[in-house]
């Protein structure tokens, strides 16, 4: 976030001061920035943060417009009727076409929304109350009970005003628990499901927020204009939206309105200059901008906005400001401790892909304050066996009992409400966030501030609470000193520890480690392995994969071994060392 | 209406079916190799047929002075990879624009319609290569949403290059023959066997070229794992410029066979090639059959469609789509990280 002085200056100047002041012929340039940039802020969110694209943001722009021209110029309605109906309208359509395309990703959505983008398009040309290719004209002015306002200058800064508004909103959103969870949906789905994010619900919450922006956007357009006709809500209106978010920089909310203003004025200037240059009008315009775009996406595949942070961020970086969280927060509520009892029974699992058995009817159980290891080479099937306790993967036959109740066919995100937290061999965390947000990911069922609270920054105490947790967690695995550090840029064992600490903050009563001392010098081996019998004292089971013998042996209660997807031994650590079936899969039958 | 128009609206369909499945195919190709999405196939399609009617007209092509420029470029580029680079330039972005302009002053102006065939195939195929050594080898490891917005914004510089070599009319190629058969009540034409025969080669040919050719192989593992690929020895920007190669020409073909049906505007590709994406992604973008019963199914459809609700044609392809999503995402199942 901007220092609040810098971003109350920015937002007097771009609401009051520039309306009032700027020529004339810029008004209305600067009008079709703004409201370039509020359909871009959506598409920052949808196709930047959460990693899903649309073409298809022009038509919710229309539906927007076409809903409060009919009402205001035909029934005669109040705008902010129009504003309703227009919100509700394209909220509702979106919502429909997430239920269908929430679950697909990348280029699937980004082709599907093309087809409905001309779907639109074609819609509002031929259906005949909608007055097609003329347009409707003399819609009525933006107005507010009695205050009216016909200046094109009032207009701009109402307009500039919707821009402020949304940014804050979105700036704030993007800095909670659920902006947390978008991030994830930009490629660690798997993950954000094992800490109980609804990726599918999530996904289509932004889906909709992106079109109500552009809802948004299609209403000041209809009053802002007062003409309406379908071509401005083209498939290529709605590149031209992608164009902004590209050129400024998908990754930043500052990115749509400097894209917004380039892509304007670009266009307004080639229209202008390449007719006198060239002599003919319409031939060359879009052929030298999409030139242009080609160019800067080769250039600076990110967009512009990062090229000029680079030149910016030689200044010092701002103090912490992780640290302004009251660190007295009360901790989350832990998960009652159940000492002795099973927390996981595994009867008879059979787990195959194709031909192949993965898990072969493999049984053992798991109980409160015990340490199992589970071991086996390489391909014996023990981390499918770890997708099928977390409800990753199904198993073919055979019964789950997680904390007593039947878990066999529970998605990862119920068996992680249930009490069950895991790490990933690949290490999956968001590598470009902090260590912090990574673990606080973790706290994700902790909290229950919705999207709106979080637009609106009534969830700030909800906020410290989580934080101060994900801060206690990292304190507890030794990542006190890197909290703020991009998680990427941790060496991998240590990785795998902002693993661990984002497991536990889901108060777990049950702990899967796929070899969490891979990577992790010695003195940090042993930091962990203190760490897990803290764990277990506490009544914490920890089922862990781990090829480290000595690191198994001096802490497992009883190892589980596998070989070729079924279990051949089981037992304490000595026991199982003297197993003959376990020397025979070790050392290949040395006898 | 009656069975006799249903049939000839099936006959109708089945053959711009056949045209939609090429384009998926080319789109498959270079999606699986490349991972763009080829949104210009529609433009070089429309390129063809306005290259084929140019020639038949008697005039040069603006695309083929398009060819010569960016070859010219291509060439200077080569320049700088070592002799054996320079070679293979020379030969590529050298000579052969060289012999195709040379063929085309001669023999354009006799206006005979296999050779102006030939000759719009020979200068729209080298575009696809082109496009890949200059639009998109340079940020080859984009994400496929990068990719995807470059895709489209040379879609733009297609249409607006169109625009200006071949003007905004309609114009049509040369049927490949006018022979038509009676089948009971119903004439079949014979330039929609043309095309349905055309396809069949094509698709005969690529399985022999996939199954049998070292080129072929590599391109099916650079589609299958890029990086796996290429450190077997691979060279990507070989495998791209030949998928790119295969789609232009597929293109190019698609372009003059449905140039003889319709007449096509400089624009027109865009709508066609859409629908080829609509039956790529019946396909899933990863089947090739499943992608050729889309591509029927989106022709009979469309033609069914314009008969009935012509003004909604497009409508009504496109909001297909939606219930082959559903069962997409139904049988997904669960979310996975797909980059």
């Amino acid at each position: 976030m901007a220092p609040p002085f810098f971003s109350i200056s920015a937002t007097i100047a771009v609401v009051v001061l520039v309306p009032a002041v700027l020529p004339a012929f810029y008004v209305t340039l600067f009008g079709y920035v703004g409201l370039g940039a509020l359909v871009a802020l959506g598409l920052v969110l949808l196709t930047g943060v959460s990693g899903q694209t649309s073409f298809g943001q022009a038509s919710f722009v229309g539906l927007a417009a076409y809903a409060t021209t009919l009402l205001t110029k035909f029934a005669g309605a109040p705008p902010i009727a129009g504003l309703a109906a227009g919100l509700v309208l394209t909220g509702t359509v979106a919502w429909l076409l997430g239920l269908v395309t929430a679950r697909l990703s990348g280029h699937f959505l980004a082709l599907v929304s093309v087809a409905w983008g001309m779907s639109f398009f074609s819609l509002f040309g031929t259906l005949p109350w909608l007055h097609g290719f003329n347009g409707i004209g003399n819609i009525p002015p933006l107005s507010l009970g009695p205050l009216s306002a016909e200046s094109l200058r009032v207009n701009l800064g109402v307009i500039w005003a919707a821009v402020a508004i949304v940014t804050a909103m979105s700036a704030s959103l993007l800095d909670s628990r659920i902006g947390r969870a978008i991030r994830t949906l930009n490629g660690a789905r798997l993950m954000a499901e094992s800490v109980g994010i609804d990726t599918v619900r999530l996904s289509r919450a932004v889906f909709v927020i992106a079109a109500l922006y552009a809802g948004i956007a299609g209403f000041l357009f209809a009053h802002f204009q007062r003409f309406i006709s379908p071509t401005p809500f083209s498939l290529g209106a709605s590149i031209d939206y992608l164009f902004m978010v590209i050129i400024g920089g998908a990754g930043s909310l500052w990115g749509a309105p400097v894209g917004a203003a380039l892509v304007v004025v670009l266009r307004d200037q080639f229209n202008d200059w390449i007719p006198r240059l060239t002599g003919r009008v319409g031939d060359f315009e879009l052929l030298v901008f999409s030139l242009a775009v080609i160019v800067l996406l080769q250039r600076a595949p990110d967009g512009l906005l990062p090229l000029l942070a680079r030149v910016k961020r030689r200044r010092p970086p701002p103090a912490a400001v992780a640290s302004d969280a009251p660190a007295e927060a009360p901790p989350l509520p832990a998960a009652a401790p159940t000492p002795g009892t099973e927390l996981l029974a595994l009867e008879a699992i059979s787990r195959n892909f194709g031909g192949l058995a993965a898990n072969r009817d493999v049984s053992f159980a798991v109980h409160a304050s015990e340490i199992v290891a589970l071991i086996g080479p390489n391909g014996a099937g023990k981390t499918t066996l770890f997708n099928v306790v977390s409800g990753v993967l199904p198993p073919n036959s055979g019964h789950i009992r997680l904390f007593g109740a039947p878990a066999g066919h529970l998605p990862p995100r119920r068996v992680a409400g249930l009490g069950l937290a895991r790490t990933f061999q690949h290490v999956k965390l968001l590598p470009a966030r902090s260590v912090l947000e990574n673990i606080a990911l973790g706290t994700h069922l902790s909290g229950h501030a919705g999207l709106l609270r979080a637009m609106l920054r009534l969830d700030r105490a909800e906020e410290a609470r989580l934080l101060s947790e994900a801060r206690a967690q990292a304190v507890r695995v030794g990542l006190g000193a890197v909290l703020d550090a991009p998680a990427g840029d941790l060496p991998l064992g240590r990785q795998r520890v902002v693993e661990i600490a984002r497991a536990l903050c889901l108060r777990p009563r049950l702990l899967l480690l796929d070899e969490p001392a891979a990577g992790l010098r010695l003195p940090e081996k042993q930091l962990l392995a203190a760490l897990l019998r803290q764990l277990r004292a506490e009544g914490m089971g920890v089922l862990l994969v781990e090829h480290d013998m000595d690191f198994v042996m001096q802490l497992a209660d009883r190892v589980v071994v596998m070989d070729f997807g079924q279990k051949i031994a089981e037992g304490p650590p000595e026991q199982v060392q003297s197993d003959p079936a376990v020397m025979e899969a070790y050392l290949g039958g040395l006898t | 209406m009656d069975w006799f128009v249903f049939l000839a609206l099936l006959q109708d369909g089945v053959t711009t079916g056949a045209i939609y499945l090429l384009l998926a195919i080319g789109l498959l190709i270079v999606f699986s190799v490349t991972r763009v999405i080829f949104v210009p196939q529609g433009d070089l399609l429309a390129f063809g047929t306005l290259t084929v009617a140019a020639l038949q007209s008697g005039h040069l092509p603006g695309t083929l002075w398009l060819l010569d420029g960016v070859s010219a470029l291509a060439l200077i580029a080569s320049l700088r990879h070592g002799w054996r680079g320079a070679l293979r330039g020379v030969l590529a972005w050298g000579i052969y624009p060289l012999v195709v302009t040379i063929a085309a002053l001669l023999l354009a102006p006799r206006q005979v319609p296999a050779i102006s065939i030939l000759l719009a195939l020979a200068i729209v195929t080298p575009m696809g290569p082109l496009i890949w050594r200059f639009a998109f080898r340079p940020i080859a490891d984009a994400s496929v949403l990068a990719l995807l917005i470059l895709s489209m914004a040379l879609h733009f510089v297609l249409i607006g290059l169109g625009l200006v070599f071949f003007g905004p009319e309609e114009a049509s190629a040369p049927a490949l023959t006018d022979a038509s058969f009676d089948v009971g009540d119903l004439n079949v034409s014979g330039q929609s066997l043309a095309v349905l025969l055309c396809c069949a080669l094509l698709v005969l040919g690529l399985r022999w070229f996939f199954g049998a050719t070292i080129h072929g192989k590599a391109l099916r593992a650079a589609a299958s794992d890029r990086l796996g690929a290429r450190l077997v020895g691979i060279d990507a920007g070989a495998t791209g410029a030949l998928a790119f190669g295969l789609a232009s020409f597929i293109a190019a073909l698609a372009g003059i066979l449905i140039g003889a049906v319709t007449p096509l505007s400089y624009d027109a590709g865009f709508d066609i090639g859409l629908k080829g994406f609509v039956a790529a992604i019946m396909g899933g973008l990863v089947s090739y059959p499943m992608a050729a019963a889309g591509a029927v199914l989106v022709g009979v459809l469309e033609s069914l469609g314009s008969f009935w609700a012509s003004a909604y044609r497009e409508v009504i392809v496109f909001t297909l789509l939606i219930p082959v999503l559903v069962w997409l995402s139904l049988r997904s199942g669960s979310p996975e990280d797909r980059a």
